[in-house]
C-alpha cells in the first residue's frame, strides 16, 4: 500500500475500512501448504473451528468445506493435526505417517514444491 | 436570564456540569476536586441529570472510561487534580491523540512529594505537551464560563481535542463567591447537541480505534494533532465571541488589565491575577504606570497576540506558580514560553521570572508590589538583574 | 433463534475476524477469538488491551476487525469497555440511540488481566457493567518477548524468569485469577479452552446472557513462548486440560460446576515434556520441581472438586 500524507488519512489513527487486513497477504509466510489428499473430506468443519487465520473456505449453502484460502493461510498445520479423517487414516495405517502422506485427508506439503 | 448565587468554584463547575448534562462522567475523588464530584453525585442521585456517572476505582480508569465513552459517541466530562492527573497521564495523551473531546475540570494542586493538597500549577504544567487545550480561570465565575465554552471548543469538527479548564485548588475551588448562573435552557442551547462523527456505537460502520503505528505513520498522526491545535485558537475566539454576545462577557485569549498605557506589567494566571489587580490599582493611585496581562488560553499558546500586547512595555515580570526543574535557571514554564515568544518575534522587552505560591504558599499584595517595583527598576536600567526569583521561600 | 452450536451451522456465520492479521502461525489467541465470536449471534463492540492480539490485528493502516473495536492502553481494557457500555446505556436511556442488544466484550492477555490490568477488571465488575471479559491466558507477556507474568506456570523458562545456572525458571506458583473473579460474586465466571470448543461456546453464551459482568479465562497456547510446533496448539491445550493443570469449570451465580472431567487424569509431566520452556526441569537436579508442580496441581484440583461437589 502506498504511503499516504497526513491530510489523506482519518484523524486519530482511526481505521474506517473494517477488515481491510484481507489486503495483507500472509500466505507468503508459509513453509508448508495444506492440500487435500486421497481420503475424502466429511465436511465436519473441525478445520474451520480451529483455524487461527479464518482461512478455511466454507460453502454455506451446501454446508461444505470448500478449500483453503491460500492468500492468507500461514501453513500452521493445525487443520491437519485435528482433522478426524486424518486420525482415522493414521489409525488404519497403524503407524506414524509423514505429514504429506498422500493417503491423508489434509496433507501438509512443502511450500517449496509449489514455487515456479 | 440569569441569577446570582453564592457558590464555591467547585460547585459553580458542578452546576455547569448539571446544565450541560453530559452522557457520561467517569471520575475519581481527589482533594481539592472532591466537592465537584460530590455535588454532581447529588444531582445524579436526585435525578437532575441523565448522566451515567461511573465511580471508577482510580483516575487512570477515569480517563480510560472517558476515552471509551467518548469514542463510543457520548459527550463526556470529568474532573481531577495533581496526583490524580499524574496517574492518568498515560491516558491523557491517548485522549488527545484519539481525538476525544472530553471536558475536564482541573483543580490545580501541587504534585507530590511531599504530598501537598494545596494550590500550585505543577499539575497542569505536566500535561502541557499532551495535546489538550488548556484554559485558566481566575475565579469560580470564569471556571463556570470556561467549562461551558470548553464543550463547544472541544467538539468543534476542526478541533476534536480534549479541554482542561483550570482553577486554583482551595483558593477559588473552595471559596464562596458571587457567581452568575445562566438559565438551564440557555446553557443547554449554547452547548447544543454533540454530533460524533465516528462513534463506535455506529454498528453500520464498524471502525477501529487505537491501532499500532510504526515509524511510517505515527508522525503523520501527530501532524494532524498539530493541525487541530492550529485551528483551536480561531475556534476558541469564535466560541468566546458567541458566549460574550449571549451572556454579556468579554472572553478572549487573555485579559488585559490597565495594560494599554502601562510601562511595566506582570503576567500571571488564575486566582493570583485577582490579587494583582488590587495591587495595580494601588500603584496606579501612586501614579505608577503598571498593568496586568492574565492569560486565559495557555494551549494553544497565543504567542503572536501576547507579544503584540506586551511589545510596548519597558519591562515584564512573569509570575509562575510552578518550577520547571532543570530548565534555564530553573525558571517556571510560563516564563520560558513567553521569553521564547518574544525572542522569536524579535521583540525585546526585558522579562524576569518570579516563582511563587508553591504548595499553596500564600502570595501577599506586598510581595506583588515588590515584583512591580523590581520591574520598574528594570524599566529604568533596561537590565534584568536576576532572571529567576523565588518569592517568600525561607532561605 | 440462536445459531445451533454445530460446526456446520456455526460455519455459516460471518467471519468477524478477517484473515490477514499478523499473529503467529498456529496462535491460540485468534482461535479463541473466532470461537467466541462465532458463539455470539448479537452485534459486539470490543475493547482490547495491548498485547499480541491487539498488535497483530491492527497494524496501521490495516485492521482485521469487522466489528467496532477500540484499543486504549495495556491495563485498561475493562475500564475502557466500562466507558463504552455506560455511553450506550446512557444514550439509550435518553432516547438518543435505539436499543440494539449489543454485547460488550473485552479481550486481554494474562499480562493485561492478571497483573497490570487487575485493578481495572476488579473495579469494572464490582460496578456491575454488563460486559464479558475474556482473558486469553498464554502464561507470559508474550508480545514483548515472553516475560513472566503472575499466570506463568511454576518452573517455566521466560525471559525474565530464565532457566539459569542458579535459578531454574519461575519460582512461584501461578495466581488463580478465575477464583479471584469468582470471589467478586458476579453472575458468571468460567475457565475454558479452545480444544473443547463446544464447552467454550456454551460458556460464552451463558456469559453474554447473564445480564451482568462476566469473566472467562481461556487457555491460549503460544507455540513461540511455550516452544512447540505450530500444529500442536490444540493437542497441547487439551493436554493442559487432561492433566488438570487447566480445569474447565464455571461459577454461575456462586454455584461451582465442573464442566469437564478427564476420563483419565494425566500426570502433568506429560504436558511439560511437550514444551521447550520446561526442558530444564527434566534435568536430574530439577526433577523435584515437576513433583512440586504436580503436588500443587493436585491440591488445586482436589479443592476444585470439593467446591464443585464432585468429591
Amino acid at each position: 500500500m502506498e504511503l499516504k500524507g497526513w491530510r489523506d488519512i482519518p484523524i486519530g489513527g482511526m481505521i474506517l475500512e473494517a477488515g481491510n487486513a484481507v489486503e495483507y497477504l500472509t500466505g507468503g509466510w508459509r513453509a508448508f501448504r495444506p492440500v487435500h489428499g486421497e481420503a475424502e473430506c466429511i465436511h465436519c468443519m473441525q478445520c474451520w473451528l480451529f483455524c487461527p487465520d479464518s482461512s478455511i473456505l466454507v460453502d454455506p449453502e451446501n454446508e461444505k468445506m470448500a478449500g483453503f484460502d491460500l492468500e492468507h493461510c500461514k501453513g500452521c498445520g493445525i487443520c491437519a493435526s485435528i482433522c478426524p479423517v486424518n486420525a482415522k487414516v493414521i489409525k488404519k495405517a497403524g503407524e506414524e505417517l509423514a505429514r504429506d502422506d498422500p493417503r491423508l485427508c489434509i496433507r501438509m506439503v512443502e511450500e517449496g514444491k509449489f514455487q515456479e | 436570564m440569569s441569577k446570582f448565587e453564592a457558590l464555591t468554584g467547585n460547585d459553580a463547575v458542578a452546576t455547569a456540569m448539571r446544565q450541560i448534562n453530559p452522557d457520561v462522567m467517569a471520575a475519581y475523588p481527589i482533594t481539592p476536586q472532591t466537592s465537584t464530584v460530590q455535588k454532581f453525585a447529588d444531582f445524579v442521585a436526585d435525578g437532575l441529570v441523565d448522566t451515567e456517572f461511573i465511580c471508577v476505582e482510580s483516575e487512570h480508569s477515569a480517563m480510560s472510561a472517558c476515552v471509551g465513552a467518548s469514542a463510543a459517541g457520548a459527550r463526556v466530562m470529568t474532573a481531577t487534580s495533581a496526583n490524580g492527573l499524574a496517574l492518568m497521564w498515560e491516558i491523557v495523551y491517548i485522549a488527545a491523540s484519539n481525538r476525544c473531546p472530553i471536558a475536564m475540570s482541573l483543580v490545580n494542586r501541587a504534585l507530590s512529594a511531599p504530598i501537598n493538597i494545596h494550590c500550585d500549577h505543577s499539575d497542569v504544567m505536566g500535561i502541557r505537551d499532551s495535546g489538550w487545550i488548556i484554559l485558566f480561570s481566575e475565579n469560580g465565575q470564569e471556571a463556570y464560563d470556561n467549562i461551558i465554552q470548553a464543550i463547544r471548543i472541544g467538539e468543534h469538527p476542526d478541533v476534536l481535542l480534549p479541554v482542561a479548564v483550570c482553577q486554583d485548588g482551595f483558593i477559588t475551588s473552595h471559596s464562596l463567591e458571587r457567581v452568575e448562573i445562566f438559565d438551564d435552557a440557555d446553557v443547554k442551547a449554547f452547548v447544543g447537541e454533540y454530533k460524533p462523527r465516528w462513534p463506535l456505537l455506529d454498528l453500520e460502520h464498524p471502525k477501529t480505534y487505537g491501532p499500532l503505528d510504526f515509524y511510517d505513520y505515527y508522525y503523520e498522526h501527530k501532524r494532524q494533532q498539530v493541525e487541530a491545535m492550529e485551528h483551536a485558537q480561531g475556534v476558541i475566539l469564535e466560541v468566546a465571541d458567541e458566549f460574550n454576545r449571549k451572556f454579556n462577557h468579554n472572553y478572549g485569549l487573555f485579559e488585559s488589565y490597565r495594560l494599554e498605557d502601562a510601562e511595566v506589567a506582570v503576567i500571571a494566571v488564575n486566582s493570583t491575577a485577582g490579587t494583582i489587580k488590587v495591587v495595580v490599582d494601588q500603584l496606579r493611585d501612586e501614579g505608577l504606570k503598571v498593568g496586568l496581562l492574565k492569560p486565559r488560553v495557555f494551549r494553544p499558546f497565543p504567542a503572536r497576540e501576547l507579544v503584540d500586547a506586551l511589545s510596548h512595555l519597558k519591562a515584564v515580570a512573569v509570575m509562575d506558580r510552578s518550577v520547571s526543574f532543570g530548565a534555564m535557571d530553573n525558571a517556571g514554564p510560563l516564563f520560558l514560553e513567553l521569553v521564547a515568544a518574544l525572542a522569536f518575534h524579535g521583540v525585546h522587552v526585558p522579562v524576569a521570572d518570579y516563582v511563587y505560591g508553591l504548595g499553596g504558599r500564600d502570595i501577599l499584595p506586598g510581595e506583588i508590589e515588590r515584583v512591580y517595583r523590581d520591574a520598574l527598576k528594570v524599566a529604568e536600567t533596561g537590565r534584568v538583574e536576576r532572571m529567576v526569583t523565588y518569592l517568600s521561600v525561607r532561605e | 433463534m440462536a445459531t445451533k452450536l454445530t460446526p456446520k451451522e456455526l460455519s455459516k456465520r460471518p467471519e468477524r475476524l478477517s484473515p490477514g492479521h499478523r499473529l503467529c502461525a498456529g496462535c491460540g489467541a485468534t482461535i479463541i477469538v473466532r470461537q467466541i465470536l462465532a458463539a455470539i449471534d448479537e452485534p459486539v463492540i470490543i475493547a482490547n488491551a495491548t498485547g499480541c492480539l491487539e498488535v497483530g490485528t491492527t497494524i496501521y493502516p490495516y485492521t482485521a476487525w469487522r466489528v467496532p473495536w477500540i484499543h486504549n492502553a495495556f491495563e485498561n481494557a475493562a475500564s475502557t469497555i466500562s466507558g463504552v457500555e455506560a455511553a450506550y446505556r446512557s444514550m439509550v436511556r435518553q432516547g438518543k440511540i435505539p436499543e440494539q442488544n449489543i454485547k460488550f466484550l473485552a479481550f486481554a492477555g494474562d499480562g493485561g488481566t492478571y497483573d497490570i490490568g487487575i485493578q481495572a477488571l476488579s473495579g469494572a465488575v464490582e460496578r456491575g457493567h454488563q460486559f464479558l471479559y475474556i482473558c486469553y491466558d498464554n502464561g507470559a507477556y508474550m508480545n514483548t518477548g515472553i516475560q513472566r507474568s503472575s499466570a506463568t506456570p511454576y518452573g517455566a523458562h521466560t525471559t525474565t524468569s530464565p532457566a539459569g545456572k542458579v535459578i531454574p525458571g519461575k519460582q512461584q506458583f501461578r495466581k488463580d485469577l478465575t477464583a479471584i473473579m469468582a470471589a467478586h460474586n458476579i453472575p458468571y465466571v468460567a475457565q475454558a479452552a479452545p480444544s473443547q470448543w463446544r464447552d467454550l461456546m456454551k460458556k460464552t453464551r451463558k456469559a453474554v446472557d447473564c445480564g451482568g459482568p462476566a469473566f472467562m479465562n481461556v487457555l491460549s497456547s503460544c507455540n513461540r513462548g511455550w516452544r512447540h510446533g505450530t500444529d500442536e496448539t490444540i493437542e497441547i491445550t487439551q493436554l493442559a486440560v487432561d492433566t488438570c493443570y487447566w480445569p474447565l469449570y464455571e461459577v454461575e451465580d456462586g454455584e461451582w460446576r465442573l464442566t469437564y472431567k478427564p476420563k483419565k487424569k494425566r500426570p502433568v509431566e506429560e504436558w511439560l515434556k511437550r514444551q521447550g520452556r520446561f526442558r530444564h526441569v527434566f534435568k536430574p537436579e530439577n526433577r523435584h520441581m515437576i513433583d512440586e508442580l504436580q503436588a500443587e496441581v493436585d491440591r488445586r484440583w482436589e479443592r476444585l472438586l470439593r467446591l464443585c461437589g464432585e468429591s
